[in-house]
């Protein structure tokens, strides 16, 4: 069976408004720098939790909530204390701070074990999707929409519902504040909204959704889905506000086709389900890998067929540039091989070859080639604006004349275009009219 | 030439340029080109110093004066060109190279002694896995005594005033007893006891018949401390003796805009992405 | 997680502690083969890594060695997927695999893509340690028996050390101890200023290598004892703890490896005197206690020294002012009304003019009186003449000089008078000399 509401729904909703609830957050934490504190709030809030607990003697949200947000906070000052006083760097600053709340954490579960209480350790950090199940789950979709269906939800699910809607009223509120205080505290602070309030009001959120998120899915997933959303988005796109959008929908991506990959493709195997919020984890890191690949702006595909495309430009206007050169000599009907000397691209043919095809040069025989009349503009172009960049470089920068051939033969290329000039180069060859 | 790689078309031209640059001089630089993420820097820049000199580097903010020592020491990869040190390679002619780096490039609360620092202008003399003799702390001991600063030779690096952490840098530099030095910004926010102390080891120096090339951004003093100076702003714009080449005219040159135009290729081809 | 069902408050949890013998048994290493070993191991892997997370620390990649544990997971779950078999040797090399396989992503992402370094690492610490998740969740799944152990990678196991796990720790230990006795010199010089280092010809690259080589050894080799989570912690703390107390890198060395093996030591004794204290945590928090002593009640840099130094200051100002004024106003006493009056107009407090009085007093600069008035004595006078001297001189500066003086001074103006040495003052009335500016009359009574 492909989705099993009893058996799929919880656990997935549960993921999905972790994931998203983090990926809000975590675009500001990215844009700050900060991306390492979510990963120390989500370690340290371990103590706070536990101790919260041991203290009430309850699983109450209320007290949790309240033992989270105080370590969170308590993280985020310390670090700074530590940073202040101590004259420490800030990556070791907080590996102090967090590795001695951790393991502050991890002795007293170790306590509440011995009193029968059930706090796993392992279940903080990737968390129990799976017993969300949902036993009198109804049939179809249909039987979803009844008042029994909110009875029945889960508190865990119910948590993160509440988290969700909180990160989402917090960014979208504080949007413009937060902007500020993520492109310039100084500035945001004297402009009246305080960054020192907004920064440890982010980290609130944080440590808030870390505690939410904690039960269900594990810290591990909160990390992964602070930083692997934004920083997808942030290959992606260069506004704030699509990057959020971007990193929702990435947040998304991996919570969903995370949880699939976790559960269903096993069973088509006939595996058991393996771990879920590992799976959404990994499955951050395959989207960031392919973002690397593929994002247009600034993927490394993308590079490759820019720089291509660029240099096949460049090869046609040298192609173009050579024959003028040699029709300036007199030679109307260069052959093949006197125009392969000097001619650096790989493959001259081909580029005869494309230039023909745009009917720029036609070919004379197997071996000559002349330029078409719409070629004669193009190349005279070109060279004009070459001898244009050597005047340039020659009497306006100061280069030595003897210099400049190959900075012309860069600039020649690109979009700005050289100042004019007199009539002739500093090598003494003519500067061919514009025809535009 | 081929933008894809500068190296195949570069080579035969700097070949062809070699004599132009003699052996005897301590740096010559040929048509060295330099990029930070792609984006010119440095452009087409050709430079040979003279011997025994002390030679200013000048110019604007952001012209590409600590670009050009650091390329010319292979901290920067260069995009073209050729840098060669007494007519050799910089690998083989490192042992005579000293070397200056900028006061903020370090963290000044790092956990040594002044005296440390300066026994590591000594490290190259001594050689792997040896640990520093008292042969060699004399050295260096006697090298801080040099620039004032043998009384802070205990003192651990971040209690020295920032006058005073540029002398033990200076002093490290001296106990490298190198031929040629290159020195980035050394007068930078420095007391005018350090600046005495700067100058006086330069023309001792130079007494000692050596070449030092100094990134400096106070033109006041330039016609006072140097013989010779290069004006640089994305290409060499002047070089040579101060009283021949510090004029109005080039400075003006120099420090003057005009170069929009360059600056602006320069962003098409960092956008472009097609390297220099 | 299910609600509990024992004692409900905290205090309620008592451990009991075992005999005064049992406690000087296990001290002594007395206390059994067994727990020798685990105590062996611990010391010298807490000694390793004190030592070379000192060239982590100074190199700022502590956060590094934190992705590098966590990327180890994966490659353990790896290993025994492929293998099929619990051997620790192999485990450790596929930790070793994908711990150095994260590092260079973590490179790799810094150099191709515009992410940060704080990004990067956060990205490979999750992502590699999510997938070592799902491997084990596999493993217990769907893989033979056998495969308990594995878990105990995670938050570490102390209590399961071999004698040759003890012989690898040592190895480890001596390991990191010969290169940084060899080598110390060339770890300095990269860890301060690798340009320098390049330009002076050595392989910055590979004593990089080396040093990170170190790192992974050492945290591997701490998987088993204390668990990938809080290994990182063993190569941070003790450094970071350390250097609160020297300035000079070789006892900063020494010092770390002392708090590290110390912590090592303490916290397998406690874990095998007390039950439920696992050693990993126990180890940790040790090492914190180290970090807090350090941190507060270091001698020169720790937080107390710092703050009475501080205040040291501001009650030598305070008094200064107050000498100065008294030598303003050409008197050598000052009544309670002055005295009451010049406090209000500084917004001392009663409790901070007590004790600035106080302090004056102590330092033989003042004299009480009675009525709460004040006596200056010869030593008070000279300073109040000095204070009052170099703050003329030093208005007179930045009046004449006030073009260039930027450059030349870097402290506040309000404190520069009271800190100001003999040669800046003896630089500073000749500079005002050759501007043939006046210079205030040198009305100190004798000595200086």
């Amino acid at each position: 069976m492909f989705f099993d509401i009893g058996l799929d729904l919880f656990p997935l909703l549960a993921a999905v408004f972790a994931a998203v609830s983090c990926a809000l957050l975590g675009n500001f934490l990215v844009l700050r720098r900060l991306s390492l504190m979510g990963d120390a709030i989500s370690h340290s809030v371990l103590p706070g939790l536990v101790i919260a607990f041991l203290i009430t003697s309850t699983r109450s949200p209320i007290a949790m909530f309240a033992g989270a947000a105080i370590a969170g906070v308590a993280t985020v000052v310390l670090v700074e204390f530590v940073k202040r006083f101590g004259r420490v760097e800030s990556g070791a600053a907080m590996g102090v701070v967090f590795s001695i709340l951790f393991a502050l954490g991890v002795l007293l579960i170790e306590q509440a074990a011995a009193r029968h209480v059930d706090l796993d350790a392992d279940c903080v950090l990737h968390g129990q999707l799976e017993t969300l199940v949902w036993y009198s789950a109804p049939d179809s979709f249909g039987g979803l929409f009844t008042l029994q269906t909110l009875q029945q939800t889960p508190r865990q699910v119910k948590t993160l519902a509440i988290t969700l809607i909180l990160a989402i009223g917090f960014v979208t509120l504080l949007f413009k504040e937060l902007r500020l205080a993520a492109f310039d505290s100084a500035l945001a602070t004297t402009l009246g909204f305080n960054a020192t309030f907004l920064h440890y009001l982010l980290m609130i959120f944080v440590a808030t959704a870390t505690v939410a998120s904690f039960e269900a899915v594990g810290s591990i997933l909160v990390i992964a889905m602070l930083i692997c959303p934004a920083a997808v988005a942030r290959l992606f796109t260069d506004r704030l506000g699509s990057q959020i959008i971007c990193s929702v929908i990435v947040a998304l991506i991996c919570s969903i086709g995370g949880y699939f990959s976790a559960t269903i493709l096993p069973s088509a195997f006939g595996i058991d389900a393996v771990n879920a919020a590992g799976a959404m984890a990994m499955m951050g890191g395959i989207v960031l890998a392919i973002a690397v690949f593929v994002s247009p702006s600034h993927g490394v595909i993308s590079r490759v067929i820019r720089r291509r495309r660029l240099s096949g430009r460049v090869a046609l206007d040298d192609l173009l540039a050579a024959i003028f050169r040699a029709t300036e000599k007199g030679q109307l009907q260069p052959t093949r091989t006197e125009l392969q000397i000097g001619f650096a691209h790989a493959n001259l043919h081909r580029t005869i070859q494309r230039a023909n095809h745009l009917q720029l040069v036609e070919p004379i025989g197997t071996q000559q080639v002349r330029l078409t009349e719409s070629g004669m503009q193009a190349a005279s172009e070109v060279v004009r604006r070459h001898r244009l960049w050597e005047h340039y470089l020659v009497e306006k920068v100061g280069l030595a004349p003897d210099h400049v051939h190959e900075t012309a033969e860069l600039l020649e290329h690109l979009p700005p275009r050289p100042p004019q000039g007199p009539e002739s180069d500093p090598h003494g060859k003519v500067i061919p009219k514009g025809f535009s | 030439m081929i933008p894809q790689s500068p190296s195949k078309s570069s080579l035969p031209n700097t070949l062809e340029h070699r004599p132009e640059h003699s052996s005897q001089s301590p740096l010559s630089v040929h048509a060295m080109t330099v990029a930070y993420h792609k984006k010119p820097v440095l452009w087409d820049v050709d430079y040979d110093a003279t011997p025994n000199k002390l030679i200013a580097i000048v110019g604007p903010n952001g012209a590409g004066k600590s670009t050009f020592i650091k390329s010319c020491l292979g901290l920067v990869p260069k995009a073209a060109g050729l840098v060669e040190f007494w007519g050799m390679p910089y690998r083989r002619a490192r042992s005579r190279i000293g070397y200056v780096p900028q006061r903020e490039s370090v963290d000044w609360d790092f956990p040594v002694s002044a005296l440390d620092v300066v026994a590591m202008g000594r490290y190259r003399h001594i050689g792997w896995c040896r640990p520093v003799s008292r042969k060699h702390k004399q050295v260096a001991l006697e090298c801080l005594d040099l620039v004032g600063m043998k009384p802070f030779a205990s003192r651990q690096i971040s209690q020295l005033s920032g006058g005073q952490q540029q002398r033990v840098f200076l002093a490290r530099a001296l106990a490298q007893q190198a031929d040629l030095y290159f020195m980035d910004e050394p007068f930078a926010g420095v007391d005018a006891a350090t600046e005495r102390a700067i100058i006086e080891v330069l023309r001792r120096l130079k007494g000692e018949g050596k070449t030092v090339i100094v990134v400096h951004h106070d033109l006041q003093s330039v016609p006072e401390y140097f013989d010779e100076v290069i004006l640089l702003n994305m290409r060499v714009v002047a070089a040579g003796p101060v009283r021949e080449v510090f004029t109005k005219e080039n400075l003006h040159k120099t420090y003057g805009g005009r170069l929009t135009l360059l600056s602006e290729a320069a962003e098409a081809v960092a956008r472009n992405e097609i390297g220099v | 997680m299910t609600p509990g069902t024992g004692p409900s408050s905290i205090q309620d949890v008592t451990d009991e502690w075992p005999a005064i013998a049992e406690i000087i048994e296990t001290i002594t290493l007395r206390a059994g083969h067994n727990t020798n070993m685990v105590i062996a191991g611990t010391t010298l892997l807490g000694l390793a890594a004190g030592l070379i997370g000192v060239f982590a620390l100074l190199r700022n990649r502590s956060l590094m060695t934190d992705a590098l544990s966590h990327a180890t997971l994966p490659g353990i779950t790896l290993a025994f997927l492929i293998l099929g078999a619990k051997s620790l040797p192999v485990l450790l090399l596929g930790a070793t695999i994908t711990g150095v396989l994260g590092v260079l992503c973590i490179q790799l992402l810094l150099r191709h893509t515009r992410l940060r370094e704080d990004a990067s690492i956060g990205i490979v610490l999750s992502v590699f340690f999510g997938a070592g998740i799902v491997g084990l969740s596999y493993i217990q799944v769907n893989a033979p028996s056998g495969s308990g152990g594995l878990n105990h990678f995670i938050y570490g196991q102390a209590a399961t050390m071999q004698p040759r796990d003890v012989v690898l720790m040592g190895a480890i230990a001596l390991a990191a101890m010969i290169a940084t006795i060899f080598l110390l010199k060339e770890f300095t010089i990269v860890c301060f200023n690798d340009a320098f280092a390049r330009v002076d010809g050595w392989p910055v690259g590979l004593i990089d290598l080396l040093m990170m080589a170190l790192v992974v050894v050492v945290t591997v080799a701490g998987l088993q004892a204390v668990g990938l989570i809080l290994v990182v912690s063993l190569l941070i703390i003790p450094p970071v703890a350390a250097r609160f107390w020297t300035d000079r890198l070789p006892r900063l060395v020494i010092i770390a490896a002392l708090i590290g093996a110390c912590s090592g030591y303490t916290g397998s004794v406690v874990s095998a005197l007390f039950p439920r204290k696992p050693a990993g945590a126990v180890i940790v928090l040790t090492a914190g206690v180290f970090f807090a002593i350090s941190m507060f009640f270091a001698p020169r840099r720790g937080v107390i020294a710092i703050t009475i130094r501080r205040q040291k200051l501001r009650m030598k100002i305070a008094g200064d002012h107050l000498l100065e004024f008294a030598h303003d106003l050409g008197e050598t006493m000052i009544s309670r009304d002055q005295y009451l009056g010049f406090a209000k107009l500084h917004a001392w407090s009663k409790t901070y003019t007590a004790m600035v009085g106080f302090s004056l007093a102590r330092d033989g600069m003042i004299e009480r009186v009675n009525q709460g008035g004040i006596t200056l004595t010869d030593a008070g006078v000279r300073r109040g003449n000095r204070v009052s001297r170099n703050h003329a001189l030093w208005e007179q500066y930045l009046v004449s000089y006030a073009d260039i003086a930027p450059s030349h001074v870097d402290w506040s103006v309000d404190l520069v008078e009271h800190v100001l040495s003999e040669d800046l003052v003896l630089e500073l009335e000749s500079a005002l000399r050759k501007r043939g500016v006046v210079i205030p009359e040198h009305t100190i009574v004798g000595g200086r």
